[in-house]
């Protein structure tokens, strides 16, 4: 276990250190730097700038510098400082920027992976057990839809069912009285109600991958010999489908999480787009739109950090679920 | 194609009883080709032919684009802004049937009470509509000059899904979006065919160390968000490029996308059919290099990459639809899916200008039609399923 772990965890920073490098290409590919930037501002608000002070400013910041130079000390700064550079257009470091929002994209993912894998663990069991059932088709054709539409599409829809039906929107994630209040509990539990929106937007298609998955694996293990065996033995059903088949089949369904993961983060921002979320998607967009490159490469990091600590833990939990994996078998 | 050896490969199954039809059946079955053997799984395939059907409709639209839309994409009605779908009626006001449709023209009055703007049918006044009509001259697939069209008004005017806020006709619009959106699926999807194959190709063929590096390539790509990184880089086109230049760089980008998968299954299949018979059957013949591959190994394949293709055409034009949707990709005058979309961005488009919101319809329709082709292709491709 210690040596798969730790394999793991070595294939885990050498991509993190990939990663770094490619976000730190699609920072550089913008044409000008952030001494062109700067001047600009300064020339916008009426201060007399000559290319000598561009130049001098360029040299000042280590701009001029070669790329592998920079690229060094752009992400020492990020692991050792946590300084990820100045955003052009909020004036203000990235870190203090991305700390107020961080927190909300990830409790959304870890919302939607839950909401993922609740829902589709006991609907694949049920659409399994009770095969060409009514429900079991009902199951097929949300599934079909969800994993059809993008979830922004879900999303805009949502909001025009919202706004065109109840006549209320179903954007934001918090009432109005409590999205300037500091934390508390109230605020927290306010969060919740309005969290399952997004959730299930962002993890349908998820939700609808998961369920044939699982439908399929369990149809699989179900009639095989060791669940005759155990039915024999005077097993009760619900106790026998859980303590065997399920457990088998929960297998494919834990080395997806990464996958799921992965979707979710990509289609995260987009989703908060839609529905005006106060996460780092809408920051993302407007970063990247206006060429804002710290801020944009800070959050895609962020993104890619958390698809791949995820990948991490969902190698982890396989090999707890998995003996064959934990000595090193292949399946 | 007839030699291919697959059909019979097929593991013996229980013989019906020895009728002259069923025999008739059976040697049908085992001299089919194997296209023949796809075509006859695929017919079976409810939801795929309905697929299919949908998306010959799409393809049409993509290439009669000029005739079937009543007006060019940029033509304006100036007093019809942002200009709700108007109705076909056969039967008029005093409940009489004219075979001929006809619409009406729209008034808008302020409810004295609420305050509210009603629209209403201004039913004295009937626009007919014909067909083959002479309207807006327009230059097909940019060759013929032509100004006929499929259907239009002579008087007034006729925007069966509304009109935008500039007054021009979402139809059209939505129309040509079609044929943008399409091609650059197609375009795109070309550019991964010919990575995956060469890249996969490489990957099965040298095996080893290279084969080891591209695998662990591949899965470094599959990890991370692709697209939040493929918005990244759409962001950092320079902002002066031309909207063709646009174009033609986001199709690149979309086409650097979806390669992996397809690398994967070329690889996967060259090495293990290496090994089979027929391939050292085809050596120890004397057969050379290239002969196997063209006359054994990509027949063989090939109908593999074909459903992988059609699975992924639905990412491509879904990458497309959300980069120019957030006004990343696509940009005006280039008409696409995601760039009708911009409208609709917001709550107050959506509650005022329900009808900016049908090209979500076009393209959930198309996604939806070609995961079903692409389901039933692959079960058609699968020699071991009948």
């Amino acid at each position: 276990m210690a040596k798969y772990l730790l394999q793991r965890l070595i294939i885990m920073i050498v991509m993190l250190a990939a990663l770094s490098v490619i976000v730190f290409i699609t920072i550089e590919l913008p044409p000008g730097d952030y001494a062109d930037r700067r001047a600009l501002d300064m020339r916008s608000q009426g201060v007399l700038v000559t290319q000598q002070d561009v130049v001098a400013m360029r040299h000042q910041l280590g701009l001029d510098r070669p790329w592998y130079v920079r690229y060094v000390t752009w992400i020492t700064n990020i692991i050792f400082h946590g300084n990820f550079g100045i955003s052009f257009g909020l004036h203000r470091p990235v870190a203090d920027v991305l700390g107020e929002r961080v927190g909300l994209t990830v409790l959304l993912a870890i919302a939607t992976i839950i909401f993922t894998y609740g829902l589709a663990i006991p609907i694949g069991i049920y659409s399994a057990i009770r095969q060409y059932s009514l429900g079991d088709y009902a199951a097929t054709i949300i599934g079909y839809f969800g994993m059809a539409t993008p979830s922004f599409m879900l999303a805009l829809i949502l909001l025009y069912f919202s706004v065109m039906v109840f006549n209320n929107s179903v954007g934001g994630l918090f009432s109005s009285q409590y999205s300037e209040a500091p934390w508390s509990w109230p605020k927290f539990v306010d969060l919740l109600r309005h969290l399952w929106v997004p959730a299930l937007v962002l993890g349908l298609a998820g939700t609808a991958f998961e369920i044939r998955t699982m439908r399929a694996t369990l149809l699989d293990e179900k009639n095989k010999l060791y669940v005759t065996a155990a039915r024999a033995k005077g097993l009760p059903e619900w106790k026998l489908l859980l303590k065997y088949p399920v457990r088998v089949a929960l297998n494919p369904i834990a080395s997806t999480i990464g996958w799921e993961l992965t979707a979710i983060i990509a289609g995260a921002p987009l989703v908060s787009f839609v529905l005006a979320l106060p996460d780092t998607g809408p920051l993302f967009l407007r970063a990247l739109l206006d060429q804002d490159v710290y801020l944009s490469g800070a959050i895609l990091l962020m993104y890619a950090t958390l698809t791949i600590l995820g990948t991490f833990l969902s190698d982890v939990l396989l090999a707890m679920l998995d003996p064959r994996i934990r000595y090193g078998e292949r399946v | 194609m007839t030699q291919i050896t697959e059909a019979i490969d097929i593991a013996p199954r229980p013989l019906p009883p020895p009728s002259g039809i069923a025999q008739e059946m059976e040697n049908r079955y085992y001299t089919a080709s194997q296209f023949q053997l796809m075509w006859w799984k695929f017919k079976k395939h409810r939801l795929a032919l309905i697929g299919s059907v949908l998306l010959g409709f799409f393809v049409f639209i993509a290439v009669f684009a000029e005739f079937l839309s009543p007006y060019t994409p940029t033509a304006r009605t100036p007093d019809y802004l942002f200009g709700r779908p108007q109705v076909l009626h056969f039967v008029d006001a005093e409940g009489k049937f004219h075979l001929r449709p006809f619409t009406y023209a729209l008034t808008a009055a302020m409810d004295p009470k609420t305050f509210l703007l009603s629209v209403k049918e201004d039913t004295s006044q009937p626009w007919p509509v014909y067909f083959w009509i002479k309207g807006d001259p327009y230059k097909m697939w940019g060759v013929i000059n032509s100004d006929r069209h499929l259907f239009g008004v002579k008087e007034g005017h006729l925007h069966l899904l509304g009109t935008d806020q500039l007054g021009r006709d979402l139809l059209s619009r939505l129309f040509h979006a079609t044929r943008t959106s399409l091609t650059i699926g197609v375009v795109g999807l070309f550019i991964s065919f010919f990575l995956g194959l060469i890249i996969g190709g490489i990957s099965g063929f040298f095996g080893g160390g290279i084969d080891d590096a591209i695998q662990r390539f591949i899965e470094f790509i599959r990890s991370i968000p692709t697209l939040p990184l493929w918005m990244a880089m759409a962001a950092a086109l320079p902002k002066e490029w031309s909207p063709q230049r646009v174009y033609f760089t986001i199709t690149i980008l979309l086409g650097l996308l979806g390669w992996t998968h397809l690398a994967r299954r070329v690889r996967g299949k060259l090495l293990s059919l290496r090994e089979e018979d027929f391939v050292v059957a085809a050596r120890i013949a004397g057969s050379s290099d290239a002969r196997i591959i063209a006359r054994h190994l990509l027949p063989s394949f090939l109908s593999y990459i074909i459903v992988d293709l059609s699975i992924s055409f639905p990412y491509m034009i879904l990458a497309e639809t959300s980069l120019s949707f957030i006004g990343l990709g696509l940009r005006a005058p280039v008409i696409s899916w995601g760039v009708l979309l911009q409208n609709a961005q917001n709550i107050q488009a959506i509650a005022l200008y329900p009808w900016l919101f049908t090209p979500v319809a076009f393209v959930i329709v198309s996604v939806m039609a070609f995961s079903f082709v692409g389901d039933g292709m692959r079960d058609a491709a699968d020699p071991y399923s009948r």
